[in-house]
């Protein structure tokens, strides 16, 4: 290579610099603002100084926060698990039973409907749970009980948000599972392993990171959703953006509103951390 | 191929409940009632009619398309440049740059859009349809850098040195030799942009200021119940459409890892 590294490294900060200035204005000085704030006193439409915890101390003492937040939690927790187990044998079957020359046709039609109308298929669920919708009406042409499903908010924001996340969790896997070195699988069944205990031993443990990259690119935006608790659950289950929406917008407190941002995102962190460790510990002190 | 009924059975059905909510989209569209239920009451074109005729949505489809547009361009050249740094420089802070750029993957878009909202009103600049462009680009550079990542990953690093020891100078080898050759995944890049951007809701919804666009129009009419069959009948145009374009831009990226003698991994991520 001509170039010396000192060179290759202006070449390289020049290239990329329009990006990087880009992202660190409009991204990095945006989040650490909101950071910012979340320690700055405030009230109604106004923030200043001095720098204080009390935002926090706010979050602690009052259970809706903490309701809230835990609500989201235990929801994406739901919806996450939901996924990923129903996307695990699909990813499976592509990876092991589908001929190569059509498992991008098959990936392709997995993910044609996570790229059509977000807004449109949760709207569509709107009307297909609701009152006298598609489902109840379907019910009682045949004769029976309408379930309006509706009326249960959180178990309805957790169908469509299953259902609008589950082609995420479809690739991770089976990136991971497109990895495995099938002359183990066949070695563990030529030692007399069923094809069950090799799936449990050698397939599940070599894909776990492939899962935990699937329960991180659900968990993470089905946690600060905002649409589907505002039309499915009808907003009388506030999720974290939406109560992020209230704090900011509608009572126009920009410190506590920063604060409970935080907090969530603090939140969010911790238990996708805590992912990441558990699945080390799983397969083993693998790096 | 072992042979695995069960499980080639429960695919099928994963995917008819992937498709179940869009399968309804045109079902209900040519259904001839106000009420979105069973029993179906015969065919129409009346809601498409009606969608037609909309100049409110007239609007907003003009807005989200300038805004497409602008986000899927803009986005892709800021692409270029990270993936193309990234590919073929060794440079300090390489990482904590990419992994700021490639952060809005991860985030959570509400706060993306409020850590901007909070900014753009401490500092008094009016929300528009260009605080949309800015927010929205934000979201689908990371989208744009992944795809033009493995365009620019697949090229041969001999044929620009070969042009520059025929003596082309740095950029006319860029032009001449390597942007042919990640054209395809430049295409690609522009329509996954103009794809999401079209569809996205949260950033245009609290940068936009009220102005109409298209998603959060729709967001807006599924809450009056006589609105819901013409919404039906955008939908299944828009989903239409979108399929249109998916299917060019997965065309674009199948001839560009073929062009480069590569093996296709399939999907877009």
């Amino acid at each position: 290579m001509a170039a010396t590294p000192r060179s290759e490294a202006r070449a390289g900060l020049k290239l990329i610099s329009p990006t990087a200035i880009y992202v660190i204005l409009l991204l990095a000085v945006p989040l650490a603002t909101v950071l910012l704030y979340s320690v700055l006193t405030g009230g109604r439409g106004t923030i200043s100084l001095p720098f204080t915890l009390e935002n926090f101390a706010e979050l602690w003492s009052k259970p809706v926060y903490g309701y809230i937040m835990l609500k989201s939690l235990l929801v994406a927790l739901v919806v996450t698990f939901i996924t990923v187990i129903l996307a695990y044998p699909v990813a499976y079957f592509v990876s092991f039973h589908v001929r190569p020359e059509r498992k991008s046709l098959w990936l392709f039609l997995i993910t044609i409907p996570f790229w059509t109308s977000y807004i449109i298929r949760v709207s569509l669920w709107f009307v297909i749970l609701g009152f006298g919708g598609v489902i109840d009406s379907a019910l009682t042409s045949v004769g029976l009980q309408p379930l309006n499903i509706a009326s249960y908010s959180i178990l309805s924001i957790i169908i469509v948000l299953a259902h609008a996340y589950a082609p995420f969790a479809v690739l991770p896997i089976f990136v991971s599972l497109e990895k495995v070195d099938r002359s183990l699988l066949e070695a563990g069944q030529d030692l007399g392993e069923s094809r069950w205990v090799t799936f449990l031993r050698v397939t599940l443990p070599l894909t776990m990171p492939g899962v935990i990259a699937a329960v991180l690119i659900v968990f993470i935006p089905t946690v600060g959703d905002y649409v589907t608790p505002e039309l499915v659950g009808d907003g009388k289950e506030p999720m974290i953006a939406n109560f992020i929406e209230t704090q900011l917008l509608k009572l126009n407190n920009f410190a506590q509103g920063s604060a409970f941002a935080v907090a969530s995102m603090l939140m969010v962190g911790a238990v996708s951390v805590a992912f990441v460790l558990l699945n080390r510990r799983f397969i083993g002190g693998q790096k | 191929m072992k042979k695995a009924p069960l499980l080639h059975g429960y695919a099928l059905f994963y995917l008819l409940f992937l498709y179940g909510p869009i399968i309804l989209l045109p079902i209900f569209a040519f259904n001839d009632s106000k009420v979105v239920a069973f029993p179906l009451q015969g065919l129409t074109l009346a809601w498409f009619r009606e969608m037609a005729a909309d100049q409110n949505l007239r609007n907003a489809a003009w807005n989200s398309l300038i805004i497409a547009l602008s986000v899927a361009s803009l986005s892709t050249v800021l692409g270029v440049f990270a993936a193309r740094a990234s590919v073929r420089y060794r440079f300090p802070g390489k990482a904590p740059i990419m992994g700021l750029i490639m952060l809005p993957l991860v985030l959570p878009e509400m706060i993306v859009a409020m850590a901007l909202l909070v900014v753009l009103l401490s500092i008094g600049i009016p929300l528009s349809l260009f605080t949309v462009i800015l927010g929205q680009v934000l979201v689908c550079t990371p989208f744009a850098v992944a795809i033009l990542t493995s365009a620019f990953q697949s090229l041969d690093r001999s044929l620009e040195e070969a042009a520059m020891d025929l003596g082309e100078t740095p950029l006319s080898t860029f032009r001449l030799i390597v942007l042919p050759l990640v054209m395809p995944g430049i295409m690609a890049s522009f329509l996954i942009c103009f794809t999401i951007s079209f569809d996205e809701f949260i950033i245009s919804n609290f940068l936009g200021s009220g102005q109409p666009i298209l998603s959060v129009y729709i967001f807006g009419q599924f809450r009056f119940p006589a609105k819901v069959p013409s919404m039906l009948a955008l939908g299944t145009v828009l989903v239409l459409f979108s399929i249109i374009l998916l299917g060019v831009a997965e065309y674009f990226r199948r001839r560009g890892i073929a062009k480069a003698g590569g093996k296709d991994s399939g999907g877009f991520l």
